[in-house]
């Protein structure tokens, strides 16, 4: 059990450095700065008491039950169209449905396990537990058909149902809302810019934009507090989502998106590098959490 | 931290999802990717995990190079074991960002130089470490860095187009050349050197993450050459078609052969390229497949040179002086008029400063064959009078072009030296 606490006290501090450091460097470090005790000491007395940002998360709160009460009448009528044996219409309703999950997915994937259920790709999970949108994008896309789709329409409505009722009551405490913004545009950086999210529909760029636009939600609630911290980084962060948006702006079609094979190798490169551009700064929001 | 176990016992005993598993290889680093086994050892040493530790000063000794100086480091600095070479391409859009990044960057290569981390680190947990973290605890291996700007810096985006020195022209396209885009220009160009390639990647690494938002990559090298521990004596270095690279190198130790060849002078202009040089990158694939099946005798009029110990044909030790009028019983030159070094020489009137490594990068995937070659660097202080010319002498007959070809291509005016307090570029922007 020591190995696990070792490697969860790791996983859980956010700011470690793992370093090949020589041992007299380690040692003279050692006395200059907090133990990893003392820093998950540190993350558990985040500033929960400043009202201010208080407010701040209470405001995400209703944000996110708000995207998660839309989340579930977007899925009931996309799950609606599967059963009906509608392709077209399920297939123009998959998509813009997934972004509600896609705005609030760190919240969504602190709630147990909604992620593999509503999300997981192919050989996310093995292939009896494989469930959710990616299944049903499978048959829409590459079997071209909704046959024998019911069980897995009525299953992600109810998995969504569930959510919605589960983040009622989440918790959310401001190191989670501060990284959870950056985490959502690793998502960006790790899955959606290389298109392996939606590999059957090809319409990442609806997840990619859901994903700023919930980074940017995080930004715009916590904007008082960081401003009042370091307006310079303010500033900062809403020039980068300015240049992002602008950047994803000659891909938006109608009320959605280019498919995302139709971008060259060179137009991915840019929206990959405007995501690394906002990201780097909107990691330093957690200067909002200094005591 | 007791309070904390079961919420984490519980983490680690579920299922993780792609997510979760990315999520937490974000938030713990290479660490949970080296896998548990790796981790424990590591661990094993309490305080080898700190947040925030201010990563330590390690001693300063003829293994650091100074990075302040009239002269910027890793020109004329004895060649070090390791290149990262890259280029970059400014996204803002006024003189202000450029020269607020060019801030940024000379205080932060100064500290990584000086064996520290690129700034101080914060107490606040809640932040990521202002340093990466892997050269912590590491010598400074006389890592340098050095800045240039290139052509398209002067296109008009920044005011400066009138401030673009004339030595600064865009190059030629010489015969034979096969120049790949991804491959060719930049805005800026860094030269990164050190005796060890993880410092070296380390300081790329951090400029590029310190230039995020105001400067993008657009391409990146690195190189190799064999390094102290393998050749303590310092010969000069082999290339990958294995023979001695830059015996013919001038001493620019002598500080009048480095003001003659290598440094902008007063009268060259414009002023604020003063003391410092011209670089010129070219990324040069050897077909080391052909290569290897040409016979030792071509090999040696190809190059003009023995491949065992240098010497020139004809003569017999490495640094004879090159005689191109010796002719053999034939009455043929002994070096071919058409070898590489015969060439090169250009009558002994015109020298550069080459300061190349090999590289490797792996498989060509449509060939199968290995993607290797020389990352070509040379400093000079005219390239209009010093490379090109040579260049265009060697494109239009060295014997070697049927073994290599120019796939890359950039020219940067690397920037006078930076004292303590100002910073790179400060003579220009």
């Amino acid at each position: 059990m020591k190995k696990t606490t070792a490697i969860t006290t790791l996983l859980l501090g956010t700011s470690l450095l793992l370093g090949a450091c020589s041992s007299d460097t380690a040692e003279k470090a050692d006395t200059k700065t907090a133990t990893t005790q003392d820093q998950t000491e540190t993350t558990t007395q985040s500033p929960a008491n400043d009202a201010a940002l208080q407010a701040e998360i209470d405001q995400y709160h209703q944000y996110v039950i708000d995207q998660c009460d839309q989340f579930v009448q977007s899925v009931e009528a996309f799950t609606q169209a599967v059963k009906n044996g509608e392709i077209d219409k399920a297939k123009s309703l998959y998509a813009p449905s997934r972004m509600y999950f896609e705005r609030i997915e760190p919240i969504a994937e602190s709630l147990g396990d909604f992620d593999p259920w509503i999300d997981a790709r192919e050989n996310d999970v093995p292939e009896a537990e494989w469930r959710g949108f990616h299944r049903l994008e499978k048959a829409l896309w590459v079997d071209n058909t909704t046959e024998g789709q019911t069980e897995y329409a009525d299953q992600l409505l109810q998995d969504v149902k569930l959510l919605r009722a589960k983040v009622e009551t989440v918790e959310i405490d401001a190191p989670m809302l501060v990284t959870g913004a950056v985490e959502l545009l690793n998502e960006v950086s790790s899955s959606k810019v290389t298109g392996e999210e939606e590999r059957y529909s090809h319409t990442d760029l609806y997840d990619f934009a859901a994903n700023v636009e919930g980074a940017k939600k995080i930004f715009d609630v916590i904007r008082p507090t960081l401003e009042e911290k370091d307006a310079d980084l303010a500033k900062e962060i809403d020039s980068r989502f300015a240049d992002l948006n602008a950047a994803l702006d000659p891909y938006r079609k109608g009320d959605g998106y280019l498919i995302y094979t139709e971008l060259t190798q060179e137009q991915t490169k840019g929206l990959s590098q405007a995501i690394d551009a906002l990201a780097e700064p909107l990691s330093r929001m957690g200067t909002v959490l200094e005591g | 931290m007791s309070n904390h176990e079961p919420e984490k016992d519980d983490l680690l005993q579920k299922p993780m999802s792609r997510r979760e598993m990315l999520r937490m290889a974000g938030v713990g680093g290479v660490g949970l990717l080296v896998g548990a086994g790796g981790l424990t050892g590591v661990l094993a040493g309490t305080g080898m995990l700190q947040a925030g530790a201010a990563p330590a000063t390690v001693k300063a000794s003829e293994d650091t190079v100074p990075f302040y100086g009239t002269h910027q480091a890793g020109i004329v600095t004895p060649m070090q074991d390791f290149i990262c070479l890259g280029a970059f391409d400014l996204t803002v859009s006024n003189v202000q960002e450029v020269r607020e990044l060019f801030r940024k960057w000379t205080d932060a290569s100064a500290r990584i130089c000086a064996g520290q981390g690129v700034g101080k680190e914060s107490d606040n947990p809640h932040l990521p470490p202002v340093d990466t973290g892997e050269a912590m605890g590491l010598n400074t291996v006389r890592t340098t860095i050095t800045f240039g700007v290139g052509p398209s810096f002067f296109d008009g985006r920044f005011g400066l187009a009138s401030k673009r020195p004339a030595a600064l022209v865009d190059l030629p396209a010489f015969r034979g050349d096969e120049l790949d885009d991804e491959w060719v220009g930049g805005d800026i160009g860094v030269q990164v050197c050190a005796n060890d390639p993880q410092v070296a990647f380390h300081a790329l690494r951090n400029l590029a993450r310190i230039a995020r938002g105001k400067a993008v990559l657009r391409w990146v090298q690195e190189g190799f050459q064999r390094t102290g521990a393998a050749d303590p004596q310092g010969s000069t270095p082999r290339n990958l078609l294995g023979f001695k690279d830059g015996t013919g190198n001038p001493n620019v130790q002598d500080p009048s052969v480095a003001d003659d060849v290598v440094w902008v002078q007063p009268s060259d202009g414009p002023n604020w390229m003063v003391n410092g040089s011209y670089m010129v990158m070219r990324r040069i694939r050897m077909r080391i497949e052909v290569w290897d099946r040409t016979t030792l005798q071509e090999q040696e009029a190809t190059f003009g040179r023995r491949r065992d110990n240098g010497a020139p044909l004809g003569g017999h030790g490495e640094f004879d002086t090159l005689d191109l009028a010796k002719k053999d019983a034939m009455g043929k030159p002994m070096i071919p008029n058409d070898s590489h070094v015969a060439l090169a020489h250009m009558e002994g009137k015109v020298k550069i400063l080459r300061r190349g490594y090999s590289y490797s990068s792996g498989m060509d995937r449509k060939t199968g064959q290995l993607d290797a070659g020389l990352l070509f660097i040379a400093y000079n202080r005219d390239p209009r009078q010093q490379f090109i010319p040579m260049q265009q002498k060697l494109a239009a007959a060295d014997k070697l072009n049927e073994y290599i070809v120019h796939v890359g291509s950039a020219i940067f005016a690397c920037l006078p030296g930076a004292k303590q307090g100002g910073y790179i570029g400060d003579t220009l922007f």
